[in-house]
């Protein structure tokens, strides 16, 4: 079956659902179809490693907009269908099922798919990783028969899942192999504070620990460690980040390869085609306009805007502060700016108190803060970082005065 | 069911069922809104979700927490009568809340 939509847009998440709603509320009339791997609509992944995964919140609470609303606005899906090639010159893209659907212009809204191990065992049933509602349901499914679970990962998503599982009543064991948790995403403080937290919630947190292989018959029995120790285990979580999904693209000659480059108005390097959400390579001039991928719903969101106000013909360039946020226990984190890259760290409050916030700053101007039940920082501090403002860290470390006040 | 009063950005009222037990949020969101972002999925991180309640009904809405006040301090369009729809469980107490979505920050 041959098809056609003025727009196609390649992975039905975040990104795509938003580059959707984006088209129409800027105008767009021609016909927008979105081909999804996953069975389901659009969803929300956040709540996957919290409140979904706790029981808190069932499926239908995650869909971005339920089903009339896309009929509504005349968003069609090929859903359950993944997209394998692309042919950049004729303007045509082919699917597992060997359908061909011409577009006029392409949005790649991939994501990406989890890393996993490699070692031995990493196949046996009860290895799982935290990406899509399949991946969370089958988690789910075994839980009830459950007591050990080892999480490889100490990053947002593995220490979460810790987070849930340690209040469920489960052993649970973080493996980080480096030697803090989050190392790729905050400074020191943060890290020794969350793995305060974990361990006193009965976490077992080891750090610069590496996995050696998974032990198991058909299903994972426990985890040997490279310096030869064993943990017994009914359940492996494995949160070791993601490769973003872009070979189709990077095979049609898209440049790229940890993602799929981009400009600042989310166009790759082929004609007529934009990438964005995970799998979007942009500079970010958050970051001293390194080259990276956020993986964050605010980037997905911001950069499908930018895309379909280009693609109408708009006037976009995505320049976006950049936030995050991690729900842990009752810690609630909000992260606003990049931290990467900065030179100086500065604790405001006590983390002891439960409340307190890091400010990052590079050469004199901050760049970031992590805020751990501090809604003013991050609020107040979202002007800092947008301005870059330079601030003595000895005004910035007074807790007693509120950030807005240290704006000239 | 209960009723929600919807007022766009535009000005234009819609009258729609709401769930009982869910957020005011989500009933905006489920019910076709494509204004509302509510990126945040409602747990208080965000502010996307914002909505001016009708002045009569304020008294009837729950207290506001720390949490959601400070939230509430990053949008432009703060007024006396700006709340968080993700933090207003809908119910048939609220039956005839209107509310109005506030400008895009
Ligand atoms: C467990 C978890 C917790 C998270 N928590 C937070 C948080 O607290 N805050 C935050 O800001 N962010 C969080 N994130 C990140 C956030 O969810 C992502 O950044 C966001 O979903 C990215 O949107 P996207 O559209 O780029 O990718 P996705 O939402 O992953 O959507 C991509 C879609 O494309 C499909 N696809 C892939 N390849 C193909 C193909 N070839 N053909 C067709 N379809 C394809 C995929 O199956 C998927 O459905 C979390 C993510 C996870 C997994
Ligand atoms: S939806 Fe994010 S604060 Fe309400």
């Amino acid at each position: 079956m041959n098809r056609h939509a003025d727009v196609v847009i390649v992975g039905a998440g975040q990104a795509g659902a938003a580059c959707a709603i984006a088209l129409r509320q800027n105008g767009f009339e021609g016909s927008i179809l979105l081909v999804g791997a996953e069975p389901e609509l659009p969803y929300e992944r956040p709540p996957l490693s919290k409140e979904y995964l706790a029981g808190d919140k069932t499926f239908d609470r995650l869909l971005i907009r339920p089903e009339p609303f896309w009929a509504e606005r005349h968003v069609d899906f090929a859903l359950g269908e993944s997209v394998v090639g692309v042919d950049a010159g004729a303007y045509r893209i082919v699917t597992d099922r060997g359908s061909e659907i011409s577009y006029g212009a392409l949005v790649w809204a991939t994501g990406g798919a989890p890393r996993r191990l490699t070692c031995d065992g990493h196949h046996l049933a009860g290895v799982h990783s935290v990406r899509s509602r399949a991946d969370a349901d089958r988690m789910m499914a075994e839980l009830p028969d459950v007591a050990r679970v080892v999480v490889v990962g100490g990053g947002y998503i593995g220490l979460e899942a810790a987070a849930v599982l340690a209040k469920f009543g489960k052993q649970v064991v973080l493996l980080e192999a480096q030697d803090r948790v989050l190392s790729r995403v905050a400074g020191e403080a943060l890290s020794r504070f969350f793995e305060r937290e974990h361990r006193s919630h009965g976490v077992d947190i080891r750090l610069g620990s590496a996995v050696d292989c998974i032990l198991g018959d058909e299903t994972v029995k426990g985890v040997r460690l490279s310096d030869g120790e064993t943990l017994s285990a009914d359940m492996v979580i494995v949160g070791i980040g993601i490769a973003p999904a872009v070979e189709p693209l990077i095979a049609a000659g898209a440049r790229g390869g940890n993602g799929v480059e981009v400009d600042a108005q989310c166009r790759t390097s082929l004609p007529d085609i934009y990438a964005i959400g995970d799998c979007a390579l942009h500079e970010n001039r958050f970051a001293a306009n390194a080259s990276l991928r956020l993986e964050s719903v605010q980037n997905a969101n911001d950069q499908a805007v930018v895309a379909a106000k280009t693609i109408v013909g708009q006037d976009a360039a995505y320049a976006a502060v950049p936030w995050f946020w991690s729900n842990q226990y009752d810690l609630k984190l909000q992260t606003v700016g990049l931290s990467i890259g900065h030179d100086t760290a500065i604790v405001r409050g006590d983390p002891d108190a439960r409340s307190f916030s890091v400010v990052y700053l590079r050469q004199g101007s901050v760049i970031a803060l992590d805020c751990v039940n501090r809604i003013k920082d991050y609020v107040q501090g979202r002007k800092l970082v947008a301005e870059g403002a330079r601030i003595d860290p000895a005004k910035l470390a007074d807790d007693s005065v509120p950030l807005k006040e240290m704006l000239a | 069911m209960p009723k929600l009063n919807v007022v766009t950005r535009e000005g234009k009222e819609t009258e729609v069922d709401g769930e009982a037990g869910h957020s005011v949020m989500e009933v905006i969101r489920d019910n076709g809104f494509d204004e509302l972002l509510a990126l945040c999925g409602g747990c208080c991180s965000c502010a996307t979700c914002h909505v001016h309640v009708d002045p009569e009904f304020m008294v009837k809405l729950p207290k506001m927490s720390e949490d959601e006040d400070d939230l509430l301090d990053s949008s432009e369009h703060r007024n006396e009568y700006s709340r968080l729809s993700c933090q207003i469980p809908f119910g048939p107490d609220l039956d005839g809340l209107r509310v109005r979505i506030a400008p895009e920050d």
